[in-house]
């Protein structure tokens, strides 16, 4: 039995502000939305970053006006110790899951994805809705800790229990505040879930003809390996979500051991494996990792080869390699546990296959290395970003070499060593994957060209700033500087103090220098020269319609494929390259 | 410099039915997902058991009786979706009385649910009562949110058919009953999960 194909429409024309901008079925409104709550959430959880910075090396300092937004965390705007905990907790949560979650993935790839494939919509437009409207309500939900008497949660975007188990007794934040944490990453997960179900479907479905799997954009395959990660993890996250609350909540006993006593209390709990809430968010939680820099990969990689202007050494190579780390990343969650007290066998098991990751990053490292040798490449503000995003997924990754390693591992643990190789190897190279896309898909979603004297100076300015930041992190953290302290200054690391002082003014400045981006973003928005269709003489298919594109994308009509994405330095051709749906034959020399 | 030669491709490559397939994919997706969410679950119920604490509880035999119900739903629905397949056009009037008893038979199991937990709440065993009632109340609640969304897709369909203004999509049709099938086989998972582990 089978039904007639459907029409070309999987709905109508948006009519009204509403169902434009607020309700909008439209794949690439949707994909604004969520980028824009992504930058809404990385300005929140960089000014929380800088309240940390500020608190570390001035302790004794008062912030203005924080003391009457947070009168109980930071009484006449002197951060106590709980509320550094607070601002490290939502800094990570906002950063983490509405951020490097949201934009690379969710944001481009809700708008790019449909397109790169020749479809007109993603498949379940109103699931695609839905899923935005949902993690929207995540994002209030975690934001609303900020405004409750309670404050916000204290236990680490990694919320470990017991302590973010057993409720209130265990101090501020971790009454409602915790709630809010719970709730809102549980509702996270569902829109997370309903994106992942969208954008595997769409894949597989409602390709163009001619659009085969080995033909889509690296960026589409990272989109879709993404999604097939997203899918899994989240679907393990959601229900450790549930039990953490029913423990809160309920009364039961999943993750609270027998005999607990917080603040003078015997919490009535018995039996429960603060283990096992460990490894339920690793399982998620490694994987995230490669949620939020997979679409970066992607997002580099289609950049590069337009800036090249020649195809990559292997695209398919490169393409089974991100298939490799997201196989990989589903066996190694217990390398975060090495110092959980977990059986040490288990370490060395996780660690093998946590080492053997490094093969695929490299094989993909090597392949841009060795295909940006000799190549003329264009310098944009695009193209400086993907290859600053090389620099730090390198920088960062070579510090996993270390911490994969038991042995090394407890030593490093708890200092700021592993929080310079996460924030550069997840945080900020993932950052500089999304700011590539922007710089480079900006003339396509808006129809208007950013600056590129800005975007460059925007580069310098955070490229610098981000290795005097993070770079150092590594030393701190090879003396022992622990991590999670709200201040140093009356114990064995005063010494470091002066270093702890040039990351935090190095930090401020790099900070500021992101309002460049937000003018150049806003101001180009308005007042930037018109963008024609193709730009960056790019191949894809996002390049074979108007800037902006119509409602429907291809205007109605069904584009077809005749090439492999990248047909750059083709001779004969009249540029220097041919587009995807163009029939022009290509013929070999 | 390309060292293929490009042809024209698109006549060789078969066009997709495209949103009715998507469907189908969806449905498997979406049943993928539900498979590792409740493997999440059985994974911590096992990291739990581990704790000592362990006290098996007797199940209320009424729990045959719906596991009973659901598997005859399965049957209902396949019988639906046959009625509903002959022909070259869906035959979706055919296959009303047969939805309609699915949808009867779910709901049944629904309320028989809600009497074992009735029956376990009068026993005294709550969510938070032990280890063992606590996975309980979660494997069953949660499978019954699960069939819920089915029960919701079920009643749609009865009621576009019922309508007569225009007739639902196959592939909707399709991926109910799939889903539907589905839920029975993680009911049944689960009823050996509790059966052996609670």
């Amino acid at each position: 039995m089978e039904e007639a194909v459907q029409p070309a429409h999987v709905h109508a024309p948006p009519e009204g502000f509403i169902s434009k901008y607020v309700f909008s079925l439209d794949h690439k409104m949707i994909g604004k939305q969520y980028y824009g709550l992504a930058l809404v959430s990385v300005f929140m959880g960089m000014v929380l970053s800088w309240l940390m910075r500020f608190h570390l090396v001035w302790p004794d300092a008062k912030v203005p006006v924080l003391g009457s937004l947070a009168p109980t965390g930071a009484p006449g705007g002197l951060i106590t110790p709980e509320y550094y905990l607070s601002l490290l907790t939502m800094h990570g949560t906002l950063m983490v899951f509405f951020v490097l979650t949201n934009a690379p993935f969710a944001g481009f790839g809700n708008y790019f994805l449909p397109i790169q494939i020749g479809a007109e919509d993603m498949a379940f437009p109103r699931f695609n809705m839905m899923s935005f409207w949902t993690t929207f309500a995540g994002f209030l939900v975690l934001v609303l800790a900020f405004f409750i008497p309670d404050g916000p949660p204290t236990s680490g975007w990694t919320a470990y229990a017991p302590l973010s188990a057993v409720g209130k007794d265990a101090g501020p934040g971790l009454g409602w505040g915790q709630n809010l944490w719970a709730i809102s990453i549980a509702i996270f997960c569902v829109g997370q879930l309903l994106g992942s179900l969208n954008f595997i479907s769409t894949t597989l479905d409602l390709r163009a003809k001619g659009m085969t799997l080995m033909r889509m954009p690296i960026c589409t395959w990272a989109w879709f390996i993404t999604s097939c990660i997203g899918l899994l993890a989240f679907a393990v996250l959601l229900p450790a979500c549930l039990l953490l609350l029913l423990d809160r909540l309920a009364g039961t006993s999943f993750f609270i051991p027998s005999g607990l006593v917080v603040s003078d209390r015997l919490q009535n709990h018995a039996g429960g494996s603060p283990l096992l809430w460990q490894h339920l968010f690793w399982f998620f939680g490694h994987p995230e990792v490669y949620i939020a820099i997979l679409p970066a990969v992607g997002i580099v990689s289609h950049v590069l080869v337009t800036s090249m202007r020649k195809p990559l050494l292997s695209a398919k190579v490169l393409i089974y390699s991100m298939m490799s780390i997201g196989f990989l990343s589903w066996m190694v969650w217990g390398h975060h546990m090495f110092v959980s007290g977990m059986n040490p066998f288990s370490s060395l098991l996780f660690s093998f296959p946590t080492l053997t990751i490094t093969i695929p990053a490299t094989i993909i490292t090597l392949i841009w290395l060795g295909s940006l040798y000799g190549a003329n490449i264009q310098i944009t503000s695009a193209s400086l970003f993907a290859l600053g995003f090389v620099s730090m997924f390198v920088s960062g990754g070579v510090s996993g070499f270390f911490l994969a390693q038991p042995s090394i591992d407890i030593y490093l643990h708890a200092t700021y060593f592993v929080v310079g190789h996460f924030h550069m190897v997840m945080g900020v190279a993932a950052i500089f994957g999304i700011l590539s896309g922007t710089y480079f898909w900006f003339p396509k979603m808006s129809g208007r060209m950013m600056s590129e004297t800005l975007g460059k100076l925007h580069f310098w300015i955070t490229f610098v700033g981000t290795y005097c930041i993070f770079m150092p992190f590594h030393y701190l953290g090879l003396v022992g500087n622990v991590r999670r302290y709200s201040s140093f200054v009356d114990d064995f690391m005063a010494p470091l103090m002066p270093v702890h002082k040039f990351i935090s003014i190095a930090a401020f400045i790099t900070g500021a220098a992101q309002l460049i981006f937000l003018y150049n973003l806003i101001h180009s928005r308005f007042r930037g020269k018109v963008a024609p269709e193709n730009p960056w003489n790019g191949t894809s298919l996002e390049w074979s319609i108007p800037s902006p594109p119509p409602w429907n994308n291809f205007g109605g009509k069904h584009p077809v494929v005749f090439h492999d994405p990248y047909q750059y330095g083709v001779k004969g051709s009249k540029g220097d390259f041919v587009m995807q749906d163009s029939p022009e034959q290509i013929v070999s020399g | 410099m390309a060292s293929t030669v490009y042809q024209h491709v698109a006549s060789s490559v078969t066009e997709r039915t495209g949103h009715a397939q998507a469907t189908r994919s969806g449905v498997w997706v979406g049943i993928f997902a539900i498979t590792m969410s409740f493997a999440a679950f059985t994974s911590a119920l096992m990291v739990r058991q581990g704790s000592g604490d362990w006290q098996h509880i007797m199940l209320p035999p009424i729990i045959y009786l719906n596991t009973a119900a659901l598997l005859l739903s399965s049957i209902t629905l396949e019988r639906a979706r046959r009625r509903a397949a002959r022909g070259s056009t869906p035959q979706f009037r055919d296959a009303l009385p047969w939805v309609a008893a699915t949808l009867a038979l779910g709901l049944i199991f629904v309320a028989g649910q809600y009497l074992v937990w009735r029956q376990l709440a009068g026993r005294g065993l709550y969510l938070a009562t032990n280890s063992n009632s606590s996975f309980f109340y979660v494997f069953t609640v949660m499978h019954v949110l699960h069939l819920l969304g089915g029960i919701a897709v079920l009643t749609y369909l009865i009621a576009k058919i019922a309508s007569r203004k225009g007739t639902p999509r196959w592939s909707l049709f399709e991926g109910a009953a799939i889903y539907w099938h589905f839920m029975g086989i993680l009911w049944f998972y689960l009823l050996v999960v509790i059966a052996t582990r609670l």
